[in-house]
């Protein structure tokens, strides 16, 4: 706890943001996107904002894994839980994702379907080995970090021969998601953003080195970052002094966890498991090629996506819903006519407002905003 | 068969709740001789008591968690904690409290008597008496083991309103000790979920440091105990109803180095967290030292603290001026991230 305590101390906060505020150039526009959505909740949790010279704004970036899902995909689990009356177990936000129609999983839970949410997806292993005479099927998610328990899972089914456990894969990737960020505004010649605040638990997986191509070729600043605010307030000021000397390095912030090559055993049992997909549609992204991973043709038996049928979705975004933007780094949630309005954390209408680390969500919650 | 009830290896069976001999011996040899006062023991459908001429107060609350056991507690117990403490929360004197069973069918009765005599324990500590009740037995699969319902009276002192309708502007916000220790306790027991934490529920009755601040400040203007969604969801519930706004500092909130830390781990911020017995009050500025210090000099109120005041704001918000320095709203809980826990 005191390691904890130290990253929090507000007096260092005040050293740090001093430094910040003396060092940011006030002829120029400073605006740094955190990928991550726990970078989002952290910057907000503990009011960082209010800590930054006007010139230096946060836009958040796509990094929270519930945001990023389509809806097609949501659809997809509630057509498992609903149709194929499988007992489907996923994380706890995930339930209250809407999919086309208003429905989400929570809702189908409440009609009758087997809905579990769990912590780790060894529950749903426990929940297969304990239930032999259902179909149980974990609904797996997120970026790089939470790949390998997925990973470990499903070779764990194959050694114990399950046959009735069975993985539905949305795990996603990082790079190509910064890319599919930073690639049109190139395209355009603009720029939308003068630094980068970089994964910190992926980088703990991936290793700091996977990000040195995307710095150079988008000429943006990344430095990788701890999730405690002082570690997010220490990486905005390490932007700043990169834009200020003109570099584009990845810088790593977070080294008391991240490695240049990561972590090697994690890596493995991914690339075991999982290979990539040709194509993977993102909220606000859209289809982006080798963005995402699938379950390997070796261990067909345990994807979901083969095991079962599964129609094409219906889904229909809400006109209104500026999340596809939001998560691009368009637009702030407060730009979003339904935000606090139509559109609440009870009630929410776009993915943006479910997931605490979403930005709407946090907006909501932690802003003085609304 | 022997109708006595078997508290060492029998379970709830349907008769117990269908009215019968089974039920009558069942309340005779476990809920009449746990609670057993005066009132009960008369024997009748109601329990007729004299009043002392003035305000009553009356409150009820179901207790359903999960699980039953936890360290520091259990059901039986929470369900007079809770209720006493709502009784006392108006600055009243808990007096009385009835109780009402729900089982379920093959609920241990080894366990039911555990938790009954807990019951009747916290009741004695608490100065209350059982003086009614009622089981209930539902079918195998339809309840939750055991679920309590109790409901209390209070006599309310002559000078005291204690009520949201009196809290105002400036007003200092106190709590009585360290927060989150239930919620957390019964985390770490949770099935899936269990984690180190050498954390006991503070589940306890307030009513004799309620006595304490009374004394000192009669004119106290609203005290809430933070239960379920913890003190985020009782300031905001108290700033929507009094039409305030509260500005509270992070630095000057009581929290267990071990609770900070559980909830670190878990994704949780510890003021969301459920307390089963603490309580937050709201007086006037120059109230507040006094009340502190007479909190302070009371055990179960040895952390107590100071920790924000009542502010003018329209949009009724809760707002924290973080350790770290910058401001942030404390809103409601939306969803509900975990499990219920009480
Ligand atoms: S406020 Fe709601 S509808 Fe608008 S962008 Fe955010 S999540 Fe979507």
């Amino acid at each position: 706890m005191k390691y904890i305590d130290e990253f929090r101390n507000g007096d260092y906060a005040a050293e740090v943001a001093r430094r910040i505020h003396a060092e940011a150039d006030p002829e120029r526009r400073y605006r740094f996107m955190e990928f991550c959505g726990g970078h989002t909740h952290t910057l907000f949790r503990y009011g960082i904002p209010d800590l930054l010279p006007a010139n230096v704004k946060m836009i958040h970036g796509p990094g929270c894994p519930v945001c990023v899902l389509p809806m097609a995909r949501i659809d997809a689990a509630i057509e498992l839980a609903v149709r194929h009356q499988v007992v489907l177990c996923s994380y706890g936000d995930m339930l209250r994702v809407p999919g086309a129609h208003r429905t989400s999983l929570q809702k189908a839970k409440s009609q009758g379907a087997d809905v579990r949410m769990l912590y780790s997806p060894a529950d749903a292993l426990r929940i297969a080995l304990e239930n032999p005479q259902r179909q149980v099927v974990f609904f797996a998610i997120g970026f790089e970090t939470t790949t390998p328990p997925t990973a470990a899972v499903l070779l764990k089914a194959q050694e114990l021969k399950l046959r009735n456990f069975s993985v539905f894969c949305n795990h996603v990737l990082t790079p190509p998601a910064i890319t599919g960020i930073l690639e049109p505004a190139q395209q355009a010649g603009e720029r939308i953003i003068e630094g980068l605040v970089g994964p910190g638990h992926v980088s703990v997986i991936t290793g700091g080195g996977a990000y040195d191509s995307l710095a150079r070729r988008y000429r943006t600043p990344i430095v990788i970052a701890g999730f405690e605010p002082l570690d997010i307030l220490h990486s905005i000021l390490l932007l700043v002094r990169q834009c200020n000397a003109g570099r584009y390095d990845v810088e790593n912030q977070y080294s008391r966890a991240v490695t240049a090559s990561g972590n090697a055993k994690a890596q493995s049992m991914a690339a075991r498991t999982m290979t990539l997909r040709d194509s993977f549609e993102w909220r606000g992204l859209g289809w982006m090629p080798h963005s995402a991973l699938r379950i390997r043709p070796e261990f067909a038996d345990y994807d979901a996506e083969r095991r079962f049928e599964l129609s094409p979705s219906e889904a229909r975004e809400n006109k209104a819903c500026e999340c596809p933007a939001v998560l691009r780094g368009a637009k702030a949630p407060t730009d979003c006519k339904l935000f606090a309005t139509v559109c609440t954390p009870d009630n929410p209408i776009g993915a943006c407002m479910v997931s605490s680390e979403g930005a709407c969500a946090a907006h909501y919650s932690y802003g003085h905003t609304r | 068969m022997s109708l006595d009830p078997d508290f060492r290896h029998g379970c709830v069976e349907l008769i117990h709740g269908g009215g019968g001999r089974a039920m009558r011996r069942l309340i005779d040899a476990l809920f009449l001789q746990a609670f057993d006062n005066p009132l009960l023991r008369a024997g009748d459908d109601q329990a007729c008591f004299q009043v002392a001429p003035g305000r009553m107060v009356m409150t009820t609350d179901s207790h359903v968690i999960s699980p039953l056991f936890f360290p520091g507690g259990d059901i039986g117990a929470l369900a007079v904690h809770g209720t006493v403490n709502d009784v006392c929360m108006a600055g009243a004197v808990p007096l009385y409290l009835s109780a009402a069973f729900i089982l379920e069918e093959g609920f241990p009765l080894s366990d039911l008597r555990r938790i009954v005599l807990s019951m009747a324990e916290a009741a004695r500590e608490a100065g209350v008496a059982i003086v009614t009740g009622d089981t209930k037995v539902v079918e195998r699969g339809k309840g939750d083991g055991v679920f309590i319902t109790t409901t209390g009276v209070g006599r309310l002192p002559e000078n005291v309103s204690c009520s949201v309708a009196r809290v105002a502007i400036g007003d200092r916000i106190l709590v009585s000790g360290c927060l989150g220790d239930h919620g957390v306790a019964i985390l770490s027991q949770r099935e899936n979920l269990e984690f180190e934490a050498d954390l006991r529920s503070d589940s306890q009755s307030l009513h004799d440091l309620v006595a304490t601040m009374i004394a000192v400040d009669p004119g106290l203007h609203c005290m809430r105990d933070p239960t379920r969604g913890g003190l985020a969801a009782t300031l905001n519930e108290i700033a929507q109803q009094a039409q305030v706004g509260m500005r509270l500092r992070e630095n000057a909130i009581p929290v267990r180095q071990e609770v900070r830390a559980a909830c670190e781990f878990l994704g949780l911020d510890p003021l969301y967290i459920a307390n089963e017995g603490k309580l937050i009050a709201f007086c006037a500025p120059e109230q507040a030292d006094a009340l502190l210090q007479a909190m302070r000099s009371h055990p179960k109120g040895r952390d107590a603290a100071i920790i924000g005041e009542v502010i003018e704001d329209p949009r009724c918000f809760v707002r924290l001026r973080t350790g770290f320095g910058g401001e942030r709203v404390v809103d409601w809980r939306s969803g509900d991230p975990l499990p219920r826990i009480c």
